[in-house]
């Protein structure tokens, strides 16, 4: 029950090692279980109206492939700060979320929206690059004007045991960012189980980390809602613990409004209502926010619209 | 934000209910011959949804004939092969119209309609499915080379799984060549009477299966009655003790499910989210209406400090209320007697000096609720920690070493089920080991299948349900 | 058994007069026996010890013609209650032993009977008039039966229980577990090969028994206790009552620690001691067509579960499995 213990001051590896090992465990069968009971709750007219906004201004609009173009970024943030040109009640997603060397053309696409940047750094998605390459990405990503970095972490070194590493990159990352918002991406596709997923949010949120986020959508399987669930659990007991709030970002096939309410209801039972806010929950996604904005008319108008209606970006 | 869950109902249109029923006697509907009628009624808003006959001692006979009749001539000699096809045929009928089935137990129960959709019916359809199967190889279950039936079941179930407790006492019965007259409960008749019309649709042969409704009088008649072969009850220790009684003496098999004072053991060590999820599970699934009910938990006191405020922090996020809403994890109690006992016992616990707290929630006006709650301070010696309470009602206590939690555990007249939660594997199969109980769940609660047999040690009962197991009660 | 009934002091009037000095001795002056047997006190075996029954009461048994055997002790309904008491203590030792070694004691159970072989037949062919070929057949088969249920101690487990195909992600195992602590009514007209038939699955799936012995014919049950307590069979696992049915029958019948009753040697008193038994839900093994059959009845030589299952209880344990 060390979880609710307080941290030791000084982080050393015998330290961190004790606390995170010292984490009760985590049944797997049992979590999945809570997530699938959960995604029966049926989510209907008000509530579903209301979730369906929600869901929207939490979208981290996403673009990471090689074959982003300054066009393509720029098309994409037009769509973050205007999601339905036919709609103006349509609130503004949360941020667009791109690769660094896009950051400038994204921070200059979206000023006066109020929708936020973040970028992807530290030698997305694989992170296998030396600290100092890590640390530069950031830095110039924050000085490109990123307001959120999202850092991945280095997976080998938390599966080889050496959480120090792991521990250290994630303090020197956030020494980087400066006041810009620190997202460490787990790749919980890659730790497998979801002990490693309840340690590894421990271990990013000692280390500083602001939000805690599942995938960098190019793993399989990505955000799904047992590992969601495990991470907002851990952010509970890290409140009950320690008074921060720290946010939780699923990213990777959450496709559907379905898909987004039941992370939703996640958030709502698990973190609790605190976390239904942008600040502290977000939605890494791409092709999510056009079903948001299909199922948001379908409740308004009562008829079922076709994709040709939204705009593809 | 708050974020709430809009009112989500399942539609009541796909039930039909008539205003009565009958009762279903060689293969029709036919009237009791006292003519008196029950009413049965909806606990979530005591709404009456219909009225059922009360079988006395004439229709009591004339449906043991009946039985009689069907097992000597068509049903006992029948191939197992053949058996068997009629118990798929069920099971697919009972799959087809699972959704009104579902509906329907959750008006005449007041249990969510979640529970219903979700285990009730999805287990009653799995569990015909699984004895038809067994029909036509019953020579490989280990009960010798050619088992027989034992002729006509006197079979009687509670209200708390009401079509379950059906398919549980039916299917295995004529799987294995016996025909059945079977009681359901007084206040929740209704989904056995839909079963019937199954059966109809299904073609059953007359009389393999005979419902009779009615309350305590009618199920006394039934399991007294001469010319069964075998009782199968499920309820209450006191009845069961009175049935073990009136069989004493007669060739007459009885098996007997009862009871339970279930412990929860809650280790230092354990997964403590799905464990607090485990507790909760073992206690108010189905407003805690359930004989293997965790309504004891256990928790090793050097973590109860930290376990308690989590356990309470997730009960307060249960959603009580219209159990047709498919976000209403707490449903109605049955019945306004069932509260009354609830309520009574749980108040002993008031006079004892217990400490008693329950979420804040807005019980509905009309029809019987009664809120989650949760005794702490409670001591071996305390009423609510030796008694069934059979409503969703945990009592908490502590221990300090594996040993104490042992000894507590078993420390009851029931032996029915019991739940350990550790992350040592060792750990848990040495408290496994030492549970005086039918069924351990370990890191997980109230867990059912149709291949796996329950029922209890001690005062809960004896004999087995499900699986290979669950045959024996039925051959000879 | 010829120099006990020769030796025994009010029985020698109507004894027989195996050489025809008791007759003579009437008229003759007293004589003595070059060497006085040394007879046996029948006593009752609990806890692993011989006591006589604290009531210090005792009965005549006589042979199957009439003549006085011994007195056997008169069990009191305090004996039958500390029987259960002491077999309740036992139960947690034997039924944690490895089934293993249960069947290595109940083996040696048979090695130290069949020493005893002759002893056992003069038994038998007092308390039963069997021809001494026949009594030797039950000795015999006696003994077999040991060897029988020395080998299922490790088997009945993998016939009854094993691993159910539940439709999710768990293990799920049912295995037997004994049921606790076991009265058994031993069959009244089969005193040894008729007990041992009741008795040795009741402790070979790792109950601990209080027997009963046949009331008219207890000696044999007295000398199977004590083979018992030469065979590493630990102290309270049999615990051994002679007496009256009826008159202990009804106590243990109602006795709230008894989990099972065997009630193969009650007669008519069976359905009153399972009336009884419905109080506390007590398990019921109803007496079957071999109960008065005298020991022939019980020549069967692969009885099966049959008597194994009725004592035994099935224990259902789920565990999820994850990673």
């Amino acid at each position: 029950m060390s979880h609710t213990a307080t941290a030791p001051e000084a982080t050393t590896e015998h330290a961190l090692r004790a606390f995170l090992h010292g984490l009760p465990g985590v049944d797997e069968v049992g979590a999945r279980a809570r997530a699938q009971d959960l995604s029966t709750r049926s989510i209907k007219t008000t509530a579903k109206a209301a979730a369906i906004d929600l869901a929207i201004s939490m979208v981290d609009l996403t673009t990471l492939e090689g074959a982003d173009t300054p066009g393509k970024v720029r098309s994409l943030c037009a769509k973050a700060a205007l999601p339905d040109p036919a709609d103006r009640s349509v609130p503004k997603v949360g941020a667009v979320c791109v690769y660094p060397d896009m950051v400038a053309t994204a921070v200059e696409a979206l000023r006066g929206t109020g929708v936020g940047v973040a970028s992807v750094a530290t030698a997305f998605p694989a992170g296998r690059a030396p600290l100092e390459v890590k640390l530069a990405d950031t830095r110039r990503a924050v000085a490109d004007g990123a307001g959120e970095i999202d850092m991945v972490i280095d997976r080998g070194a938390f599966l080889s045991g050496d959480l120090l590493k792991v521990h250290e990159e994630i303090v020197a990352v956030k020494e980087a960012c400066g006041a810009a918002h620190l997202k460490v991406i787990l790749e919980t596709g890659e730790l497998v189980t979801y002990d490693n997923v309840r340690r590894a949010s421990h271990l990013a949120m000692r280390a500083g980390g602001d939000f805690i986020k599942t995938s960098t959508g190019k793993v399989s399987p990505a955000a799904t809602l047992p590992v969601t669930l495990v991470m907002l659990e851990a952010v509970r007991d890290h409140h009950a613990t320690t008074g921060r709030r720290v946010g939780v970002k699923p990213a990777g096939g959450i496709r559907t409004t379905k898909d987004a309410l039941r992370n939703l209801v996640l958030v709502n039972e698990i973190a609790g209502p605190e976390w239904l806010t942008p600040d502290l929950f977000r939605i890494g996604a791409s092709s999510l926010l056009n079903d948001l904005l299909m199922q948001r008319t379908r409740l308004s108008t009562g008829t079922y619209p076709g994709p040709d209606y939204y705009t593809q970006d | 934000m708050i974020f709430e869950y809009a009112p989500a109902p399942e539609s009541r249109s796909v039930v039909s209910l008539r205003e009565t029923y009958d009762l279903f006697v060689d293969g029709e509907f036919t009237p009791a011959s006292s003519g008196e009628y029950l009413t049965s009624l909806n606990p979530a808003d005591e709404e009456k949804l219909a009225q059922v006959a009360v079988a006395g001692e004439a229709d009591v006979d004339r449906a043991v004939a009946a039985a009689r009749r069907a097992q000597e001539t068509v049903w006992g000699r029948m191939s197992g092969a053949e058996r068997g096809k009629y118990l798929f045929r069920i099971a697919r009928i009972i799959q087809e119209r699972s959704r009104e089935l579902a509906v329907l137990e959750t008006l005449d129960n007041g249990k969510p309609i979640k529970e219903t959709r979700d285990v009730d019916l999805p287990l009653v359809a799995a569990h015909f499915f699984y004895y038809a199967g067994w029909a036509d190889k019953l020579a490989h279950a280990g009960f010798g080379p050619d088992p027989r039936p034992l002729g006509v079941a006197a079979q009687v179930i509670p209200w708390n799984f009401p079509l379950l407790m059906l398919a549980w006492k039916i299917a295995p019965a004529l799987a294995t060549g016996n025909t059945v007259v079977l009681k359901p409960a007084e206040t929740t008749p209704l989904t056995a009477l839909v079963f019937a019309e199954i059966c109809q649709e299904a073609d059953l042969p007359p009389g393999v299966v005979n419902i009779l409704t009615g309350a305590g009088e009618t199920g006394r008649a039934l399991v007294e009655h001469p010319g069964t072969d075998k009782v199968a009850f499920t309820g209450s220790t006191e009845v069961g003790r009175r049935i073990a009684r009136a069989v004493a003496g007669t060739d007459k098999r009885l098996t007997l499910e009862l009871g339970g004072k279930g412990a929860n053991i809650v280790y230092d060590d354990a997964a403590i989210d799905q464990a607090v999820e485990g507790v909760v599970t073992g206690i108010f699934f189905n407003q805690g209406h359930v004989c293997c009910a965790g309504s004891r938990l256990l928790v090793q006191e050097s973590i109860a400090a930290e376990f308690l405020p989590r356990l309470r922090a997730r009960i307060e996020k249960l959603r009580l209320g219209d159990p047709l809403d498919k976000n209403t994890d707490i449903g109605a109690i049955n019945s306004a007697a069932q509260l009354e006992r609830v309520r009574a016992l749980t108040d002993t616990a008031d006079e004892e000096g217990v400490e008693r707290w329950s979420p804040a929630c807005d019980l509905p006006e009309r029809g019987y609720w009664f809120a989650p709650t949760v005794l702490t301070g409670v001591g071996q010696s305390h009423r609510v920690a030796r008694e069934e309470i059979f409503g969703p009602v945990l009592s908490v206590l502590t221990f300090r070493t594996p040993e104490e939690a042992v000894a507590k555990a078993n420390n009851t007249a029931y032996g029915l089920s019991a739940g350990v939660w550790t992350e040592k594997g060792s750990r848990m199969l040495w408290t496994a080991e030492r549970l005086r109980a039918g069924v351990i769940w370990s890191n997980t609660f109230n867990k059912f299948d149709p291949t796996s047999p329950f029922g209890g040690y001690k005062e809960s009962g004896y004999g087995r349900e499900g699986g290979r197991h669950g045959l024996e009660a039925y051959l000879g | 058994m010829a120099e006990r009934r020769e030796s025994k002091k009010k029985g020698a009037a109507k004894g027989p007069a195996r050489d025809g000095a008791t007759t003579e001795a009437r008229s003759a002056a007293p004589t003595a026996p070059a060497r006085l047997a040394v007879k046996k006190t029948y006593k009752l075996y609990l806890g692993g010890a011989f006591p006589r029954s604290e009531s210090g009461r005792s009965y005549p048994v006589t042979s199957a013609d009439g003549t006085h055997l011994a007195n056997a002790s008169l069990a009191s309904r305090k004996d039958a209650r500390d029987s259960v008491a002491l077999a309740r203590k036992a139960f947690g030792g034997w039924s944690g032993r490895t089934a293993y070694n249960r069947g290595q004691i109940l083996y040696r159970v048979a090695e130290v009977m069949e020493g005893r072989h002759g002893q056992f037949a003069d038994q038998l062919v007092a308390a039963r008039g069997l021809t001494r070929a026949e009594a030797d057949r039950i000795v015999s088969a006696a003994v077999d039966r040991w060897v029988y249920y020395a080998g299922w101690t490790d088997k009945f487990a993998q016939v009854i229980g094993g691993s159910n195909p539940v439709s999710g992600p768990y293990y799920n195992h049912s295995a037997p577990e004994p049921t606790g602590v076991v009265v058994v009514f031993a069959p009244q007209t089969a005193p040894l090969l008729g007990l041992t038939s009741v008795l040795a699955p009741v402790i070979a799936t790792g109950n601990t028994a209080v027997v009963v012995a046949s009331e008219a014919a207890p000696l044999p049950a007295v000398d199977l206790a004590e083979v018992l307590a030469t065979s590493d069979v630990p102290g309270g696992v049999v615990n051994l009552l002679t007496g009256g049915v009826g008159e202990l029958g009804p106590h243990l019948a109602a006795h709230a620690d008894v989990n099972a009753l065997d009630l193969a040697g009650t007669g008519d008193l069976a359905t009153g001691f399972e009336e009884t038994a419905a109080t506390t839900l007590t398990r019921v093994l109803r007496p079957g067509p071999e109960a008065d059959g005298g020991e022939d009845a019980w020549l069967d030589t692969d009885p099966g579960t049959t008597r194994m299952t009725p004592f035994l209880e099935t224990k259902t344990v789920w565990h999820p499995v994850g990673v």
